[in-house]
């Protein structure tokens, strides 16, 4: 049997301005300067505007990357009229049904909502394709206003819907700093939004919950207790969530370059036998929200980190049609790889692309981290992808593959503009899985190296960084 | 311009890291205080 | 700049006249933003750098002076590509600027 195949790809984005105030930086800044939320609040986008933003339906897959290229900038005023809600992959949620899918997901009942609420959300979320019954029961009828108000009163977090209260999450113990309700907002968003994206792969797919053996998750939150701080297994929880009865689940942590890491590992472990069917998921990232705001709000735009983002792959053994991960050409950053970015880039592309006697532009095209500039460029953190596939391109004039003035084009031939919300994890290279897989099974190309990259050094425990690629090929079988 | 200083090597992630950074201050006679990777995304 | 405590810390640990700032900034515009903050204070008011004024002498390692100090097989090694693939002209002046602007 061959290499094990990509059989199906979701995404998901959550529009939830209002937890805004929730992510990491917003909640610093607001703390030192309580009027900073009303600005926040000023320059939030809509829904529709959310919907109709060009990099978003790139993202679910409604539009090419490519196509980007073409659409006049700033992207952010120049939206797509009428976008559909979803795609054949994914969808783009709003706040309202995302808040009572956060309410779904929580079996501790740390999310409280108001009735009112509850009776405007719940007719929405019977009309959802993902939401069954067992769902709606675990939502509820709501409590009280006032048993609302009493709670936020005692410590917990309102959750509001523009200027209205909606609901509260609360401490999930009186004590244990892991169990906060600002954490336990943090690893729900993240349960939700990845629970969202595994039963949309389940559903484009047609594909049995019970059929997945192992779900791996990728996402950044660290779920535990004080004893355990980032203890783990997230996955278990979202498998839960989703049906996946016959699975058990595993957290990969490797800062961003988790979801590369855990697609070969899910790779190995099905070409081992060791298990059939896996889903790899990464959920949204809350901490994530509104991090680059004060170059948003200093350059008059609207705060763009205001969605969560979450993926879903289905993997499994080689059917002779999906595409293949080559597991035996799996770049990887070693200890000894040395951390300026010649080493970094020749560890990841040039080595394994050696041994399979490929030059750089034999590949069809690069997926790296795929963060939209729009949101990285007024904060000042440059054009990452761009800046990556100059990277590449670098690499290959060295290696005497491309002509010096080939640097600049190569992003136009091998790459695409960056398009993926700036959730961390999510941009690291599998934005592109679900549109290469399309592009692969039609035939329009070959092969697709991913790479991510993860900034290990943020931990304090070493100066290393990390780096992971492979490549998917169209599948020989056919 | 470095010998004998303590030089504070401030890479970026998509640019020049630090440490690739102190390597060369090194060469250079100066003494890496400092080594710092920033990451904005 | 998130570690700007840090760098706070370490100048004051080591003297301001003792202390040199070299940047590996991948574009002109965050190369200026560090090299401001680590000169007359961090111009985003962000950090605890925010009006600061350190007045360090602050370097790309990009520049030729500064190449000029450094071991050539180490500096192709490390940073070599990155010359190659980055604006380099637009890097070093805007930090070439700002260092000058102290004198």
């Amino acid at each position: 049997m061959g290499y094990p195949v990509v059989k199906g790809v979701s995404y998901i984005i959550a529009h939830v301005p209002d937890l805004v105030r929730y992510g990491s930086k917003p909640a610093r800044e607001i703390a030192k300067d309580p009027a900073l939320l009303e600005k926040i609040n000023a320059s939030l986008r809509s829904f529709d505007q959310a919907k109709n933003y060009p990099p978003h339906q790139a993202f679910i897959g409604n539009i090419k990357p490519e196509a980007l290229w073409d659409l006049e900038r700033p992207w952010f005023e120049h939206l797509l009229a009428d976008s559909p809600r979803e795609s054949a992959w994914g969808e783009i949620m709003p706040e309202d049904e995302f808040y009572g899918l956060l309410k779904i997901v929580d079996v501790f009942d740390l999310i409280d909502l108001t009735s009112e609420f509850t009776a405007i959300v719940k007719p929405k979320l019977e009309n959802h394709k993902l939401i069954h019954a067992a769902d709606l029961e675990n939502l509820g009828d709501g409590v009280s206003r006032e048993t609302v108000a009493q709670k936020i009163k005692a410590g917990a977090l309102p959750l509001m819907l523009g200027p209205e209260l909606v609901g509260c999450i609360q401490d999930g113990h009186d004590e244990d700093h892991n169990l906060t309700a600002d954490i336990l907002l943090e690893n729900l968003a993240c349960k939700a939004s990845g629970v969202l994206a595994m039963r949309r792969a389940l559903h484009s797919l047609n594909f049995d919950p019970a059929a997945i053996d192992f779900v791996m998750n990728t996402g950044e939150e660290a779920v535990g207790d004080r004893y355990q701080r980032g203890a783990g297994n997230l996955a278990k929880a979202m498998a839960e969530s989703t049906g996946c009865y016959n699975s058990t689940g595993v957290d990969i942590k490797a800062f961003c370059c988790s979801p590369v890491h855990t697609m070969i590992l899910a790779g190995g472990l099905i070409h081992s036998g060791v298990h059939d069917h896996i889903m790899v998921v990464g959920g949204g990232c809350l901490a994530k929200l509104g991090m680059k705001m004060k170059g948003h709000l200093a350059n008059a735009m609207p705060i763009m980190e205001d969605v969560l983002a979450a993926f879903a792959v289905i993997l499994g053994p080689d059917d002779g049609r999906n595409p293949q991960i080559r597991l035996d050409l799996i770049g990887k950053h070693a200890v000894s790889t040395g951390s300026s970015q010649q080493a970094i880039y020749e560890a990841l592309v040039k080595k394994p692309l050696e041994r399979f006697g490929l030059a750089i532009p034999e590949i069809d095209k690069y997926s790296t981290e795929l963060h939209n500039p729009e949101i990285t460029e007024p904060a000042g953190s440059g054009n990452v992808p761009k800046n990556n596939y100059r990277m590449i391109a670098g690499l290959a004039v060295m290696q005497g593959q491309l002509k010096r003035e080939e640097i600049d084009t190569f992003e136009l031939k091998y790459g695409m503009p960056g398009y993926s919300p700036t959730q961390g994890h999510v941009p690291s290279a599998v934005p592109y899985l679900g549109h290469a897989r399309e592009a692969i099974l039609k035939g329009e190309l070959e092969r697709v190296m991913f790479l991510g990259k993860g900034s290990l050094f943020l931990g304090k425990m070493t100066n290393l960084s990390d780096g992971m690629s492979f490549i998917i090929e169209k599948n020989k079988g056919q | 311009m470095f010998k004998g200083k303590k030089v504070l090597c401030i890479g970026e992630r998509d640019g020049i890291p630090g440490s690739a950074i102190a390597e060369c201050i090194k060469t250079a006679g100066g003494e890496p205080v400092l080594q710092l990777t920033q990451c904005y995304v | 700049m998130e570690d700007q405590g840090l760098i706070k810390k370490t100048v004051e640990e080591y003297g301001k006249e003792n202390v040199v700032v070299v940047l590996g900034s991948p574009d002109a515009e965050s190369a200026e933003i560090f090299a401001e903050t680590v000169t007359t204070g961090d111009p985003t008011f962000a950090g605890p750098l925010a009006g600061v004024s350190l007045g360090l002498k602050v370097y790309h390692i990009l520049e030729d002076e500064v190449k000029a100090q450094i071991d050539q097989a180490v500096y192709e090694q490390q940073v070599g590509m990155m010359e190659m693939v980055l604006d380099k002209e637009a890097i070093c002046s805007s930090v070439k600027r700002i260092r000058e602007s102290l004198d």
